[in-house]
């Protein structure tokens, strides 16, 4: 009794009914200002992405592909992770008063018209199809009820889905197109759908603890029974080889949350607080979870229960509950699924209304002559008509498919192949929210190349599959040639056909977009609209806008074109708003400037779309066309005063690099300044001592010439070698200086080292004897000669020689001179048997000044000046001069010259 | 009874030029030619003022004026720091740390003379 056709009809009713109410409720609240519009109701309307594709299908779905199922739940829910994202598109849809997908589109790249059709088109043909099949699942549903012995099918012998069909276009017609908003906004309509979304919850839960609890007992002797069976075992296990298609999968549906036109629709137009986003991000992945936790149970259950009577799995929802008896469950259920399509059917349908309308309808219609001479008739009505037809006629066409399809592929198959089209939006989507370098022609591009992929890889082969045209090009490929093969282009057949037709749409349409756009330069509108969408967050709501416009505009012809498109009293509305909030008591005084024009232009935008607004507006100014350059100067300056303090934090950076390097410097300076300091005082000191005995012994001649000859002859002594010694002191410094300085003379030729060296053990054999000390010298034969300065080296070894004197001790003393070579260098060695000196004064005594402490004879003569000197001297003709040594076995000097190097230019 | 003057320098001829002239009026000499041996023969010699060289190998006169300065039962002794280094810093670190004059060499031997007897009171 209670499946009786009246009954059902009239719960139906009751249900619509109920919604109705709901969203009344919400439009009387919006209305006073009220909004019911709260951040779980906007969560719950995302869940109209929940279809009877959902609510039927996944159980469906889940007894063939197992698991697969879920990736349709996976995506949406990784999609929602990227906030940022979304929250950029609400900004940027709420700045430009966007009503659809496509004036989305078609406002970023120049207010488009050819942009915002082509959308519309891809939309409606990827789209309808999809109402289709809802309107089936409703017919499907109902079939099982009636499927009951006594009932009949049809009331007052009209098709049931053509009523269900008729009444949608009513509900869709009544909420929908109540008024033009300016901002587009349904909030009734999205009540009704967040309670749609709640009861189909509820629903689903329902069916599914009945079968998990009521028909078997709970998950776990579900899961047992089900792995018992040889084949539903399969379905329980992830199957590793289709990662490829999970992936594609979750892509697709990560995409269709977005850009399925309901999904945009009741994500980012009807989104009255983007804060409620937050709540979202979490709730509705919870939503998705919950619809979906009894899905396999249900599957599994159907597939035990009917195992092998040809039941259609879509039906297990309802057709289990009847096979128990459970009929209100089953009416339960039969409302959750009307509430699954219904919200669809109502959501997609007003969104593809407002694109026909705003993108088809309008641009032809401003283009008639019919329009031009209707100049001053109100225009908001035949909006309003237009939307109206649009619905009636998108379901139409929605029962039309379903009455032609009926069971053929192209319409089971539908739901994904929906997603493949609208994942066609992406590139120009997204690549118009981050990339200023997208132009219109490159989004143009990048549509037609995916969309002509995608038709031809999925949607015309599944018309091939329904056997409505010839499946040679996906047997054999166009014209028989074989790497056109429609599902396996280019020879790629490895994938499904959905990962097939992702795979190669998306190369087409990200290509073309990308290198289209490279190559051509955007207008100016364009230009600037790309500022705007990609900077959305930087600009202030109006600056930026009306900066960009100049030109002449007559206020009365402005208001009269708001009031042709939004009705005279809804003008007036909001004119009268926009001039309190520019502090105006009458409108009519307002100015005719680049805000008011803006304002307008957002008002229009709202109703008729960005295009359309921007060409009604130009219709009725005198607009000065500005330049692309001049476009870019004006956005510029925004961007010149973010460049300017960019480059006052360089300028500060390099200021602080400099001022750091002049520290240095400075560091340097000083560190080089103390060490002429330390010089110039180590000198002083030298120069001092001797003069320190020279006076005192002079002046004490001076005064006492009673001074004993011996005396007076031991101090003259002293004065006269105190006196050379000054001099040898001067003459070395002077050298040292010229040295360093590189001001020193050079007579550089062929030198014979051996004869050098010699030489100067000639010269101080006389002082070796005197002392005792023995000095051998071993020069190897066939030595070259250098190119050295002779007089320069000679004063090396005879320094040398005669340090090595001073450090040994009289008698056993004891020098050793080696002159031979060594790889390509000459090499002189001194070595002595003196006390040697420590690691430490093997490197202090090459400094200035620094004489070894540990003489043998009373002080040193030396001026601490001599190894210095002779280091520069080996050093500039490219050779080295060190010593060897340790505490106690005597010191070796060496100096090395390169034999074959020429010498530099002196 | 004479005064006794330790001369410590570790330029040899300076040494013999200091040693005739402070003979020659008559003081006790002894010399040290670096700081180490300067100690000694403080200890030894016990001398009534010291001509202190600071550029010395082994013990820097400012060193050995610390080290002196350090015992009070030296009180009384004198120092004399020369020095060929004649900057203001050295001269004012010669007077901190406890010298009594400060003499710059090349000096005239007159005035050291003078400076000598008017600190051991032999004006």
């Amino acid at each position: 009794m209670m499946l009786s056709g009246w009954f059902i009809a009239l719960l139906s009713a009751a249900y619509v009914g109920l919604l109705f109410a709901v969203a009344r409720f919400g439009d009387a609240r919006a209305d006073a200002g009220r909004s019911i519009i709260t951040a779980n109701v906007y969560a719950l309307s995302l869940a109209v992405y929940c279809t009877s594709w959902t609510f039927f299908g996944s159980v469906g779905r889940a007894t063939s592909g197992g698991l697969s199922f879920l990736t349709i739940y996976l995506g949406p829910t990784l999609m929602l992770l990227c906030v940022g994202v979304i929250i950029k598109m609400i900004r940027i849809a709420k700045a430009q008063r966007i009503t659809s997908i496509a004036d989305f589109i078609a406002s970023r790249y120049g207010k488009s018209q050819l942009l915002a059709g082509l959308v519309t088109i891809i939309a409606v043909i990827g789209i309808v199809p999809y109402i289709a099949l809802q309107l089936k699942a409703v017919a499907a549903s109902l079939d099982v009820l009636f499927d009951q012995p006594g009932h009949t099918i049809r009331l007052w012998g009209i098709d049931s889905t053509l009523l269900v069909a008729g009444v949608l276009a009513l509900f869709t017609i009544l909420f929908g197109t109540r008024h033009l908003d300016a901002t587009e906004r349904h909030e009734g309509m999205v009540a009704a759908v967040a309670l749609e979304s709640v009861v189909k919850l509820l629903a689903f839960i329902a069916v599914g603890v009945f079968v998990t609890y009521g028909m078997y007992g709970g998950f776990t002797d579900l899961f047992q029974k089900a792995t018992a069976h040889p084949d539903l075992a399969g379905l329980l296990r992830l199957d590793g080889a289709r990662a490829g298609t999970w992936a594609a999968m979750i892509l697709l549906s990560a995409l269709a949350i977005v850009f399925l036109p309901r999904q945009f629709q009741v994500m980012v137009v009807e989104n009255v607080d983007e804060s409620h986003l937050k709540r979202a991000v979490w709730l509705f992945p919870l939503y998705l979870l919950l619809i979906n936790i009894f899905v396999l149970p249900v599957a599994l259950g159907g597939l035990l229960h009917f195992g092998g009577q040809g039941v259609n799995p879509d039906t297990f929802v309802l057709t289990l509950p009847l096979s128990q008896g459970a009929e209100s469950l089953a009416l339960l259920v039969f409302i959750g699924g009307l509430s699954a399509a219904t919200g669809m059917v109502i959501v997609e349908t007003i969104a593809l209304s407002t694109m026909i309308c705003n993108d088809l309808a309008m641009p032809a219609l401003l283009r008639s002559p019919w329009l031009q001479r209707q100049k001053q008739a109100d225009l908001s009505g035949l909006l309003i008509g237009i939307r109206r037809v649009a619905i009636v006629l998108i379901l139409l066409l929605g029962y039309i498919y379903f009455k032609a399809a009926g069971e053929a592929y192209a319409l089971v198959g539908i739901g994904l192949i929906s997603f493949a089209a609208v994942a066609q939006f992406a590139p120009a989507l997204f690549g118009g929210m981050y990339w200023k370098q997208g132009t219109r022609t490159g989004a143009l591009a990048g549509l037609l190349a995916g969309f002509a992929v995608w038709l031809y890889t999925l949607l015309l082969p599944s018309f091939a599959k329904s056997g409505w045209i010839g499946n040679g090009f996906v047997e054999h490929g166009l014209f028989g040639v074989d790497w056109l093969r429609a599902q396996a282009l280019f020879g790629l057949s490895d994938l499904d056909e959905i990962s097939h037709c992702l795979w190669w749409s998306m190369l087409a349409n990200i290509g073309a977009y990308i290198a289209v756009s490279l190559l051509t330069e955007p207008d100016a509108l364009e230009a600037g609209q790309a500022e705007r969408f990609v900077d959305v967050f930087r600009h202030a709501q109006q600056a930026p806008d009306t900066r960009l416009w100049r030109g002449n505009a007559s206020q009365t012809e402005v208001a009269a074109l708001l009031e042709r498109f939004l009705g005279p009293v809804r003008a007036r509305q909001q004119l009268e708003s926009y001039a309190r909030s520019r502090r105006v008591s009458d409108w009519r005084s307002l100015p005719a400037d680049a805000e008011f024009v803006h304002f307008a232009e957002t008002e229009l935008a709202g109703a008729i779309g960005s295009a359309s607004a921007r060409a009604m507006v130009s219709s009725v100014t005198r607009e000065e066309d500005l330049g692309l350059e001049e476009v870019l100067d004006i956005l510029d300056e925004a961007t010149q005063v973010r460049a300017h303090s960019r480059e006052l934090e360089a300028k500060q950076q390099e200021l602080e690099a400099a001022t750091a390097e002049l520290r240095e410097a400075n560091e340097r300076l000083r560190e080089l300044d103390r060490m002429k300091d330390d010089f110039i005082s180590t000198v002083t000191h030298e120069l001092r001592t001797p003069l320190t005995s020279i006076r005192a012994l002079s002046e004490m001649l001076y005064d006492d010439p009673k001074v004993e000859l011996d005396q007076r002859r031991r101090f003259l002594g002293i004065i006269v070698s105190e006196t050379e010694r000054l001099t040898r002191l001067i003459n070395q410094i002077l050298d040292l200086a010229k040295l360093e300085s590189g001001s020193a003379e050079w007579t550089t030729g062929e030198v014979h080292v051996g004869d050098v060296v010699r030489e100067a053990s000639e010269a101080l054999g006389a002082l070796y004897r005197e002392k005792g000390v023995c000095l051998s010298v071993d020069i190897a034969e066939d030595l070259p000669a250098v190119l050295a300065d002779r007089d320069r080296l000679m004063q090396v070894v005879v320094n040398l020689l005669s340090n090595a004197v001073k450090f040994v001790a009289p008698a056993t003393g004891n020098v050793v001179v080696v002159v031979g070579r060594e790889a390509k260098m000459l090499r002189v060695s001194v070595a002595d048997n003196g006390p040697g000196l420590t690691a430490e004064e093997c490197g202090v005594i090459f400094e200035k000044f620094r004489q070894g402490g540990n003489t043998m004879t009373d002080k040193p003569q030396g001026t601490g000046l001599g190894l210095p000197i002779s280091r520069q001297i080996v050093e500039y003709f490219g050779g080295k001069l060190w010593v060897e040594s340790t505490p106690g076995n005597g010191a070796t000097f060496i100096f090395t010259v390169p034999l074959t190097q020429a010498v530099p230019d002196a | 009874m004479s005064k006794r003057i330790l001369i410590v320098d570790d330029e040899p001829n300076i040494v013999i030029s200091l040693e005739f002239l402070m003979k020659k009026e008559g003081f006790e000499v002894a010399v040290a030619t670096d700081g180490e041996e300067a100690l000694a023969q403080v200890a030894g010699f016990n001398p009534d003022l010291v001509l202190l060289d600071v550029m010395m190998p082994k013990k820097s006169g400012f060193e050995v004026c610390e080290a002196l300065r350090a015992d009070p039962s030296r009180a009384g002794l004198q120092i004399v720091m020369l020095t060929a280094k004649g900057r203001d810093t050295e001269v004012a670190k010669g007077l901190a740390i406890g010298a009594d004059a400060y003499v710059t060499k090349p000096f005239s031997t007159k005035e050291l003379l003078a400076r000598v007897k008017e600190m051991l009171g032999i004006a």
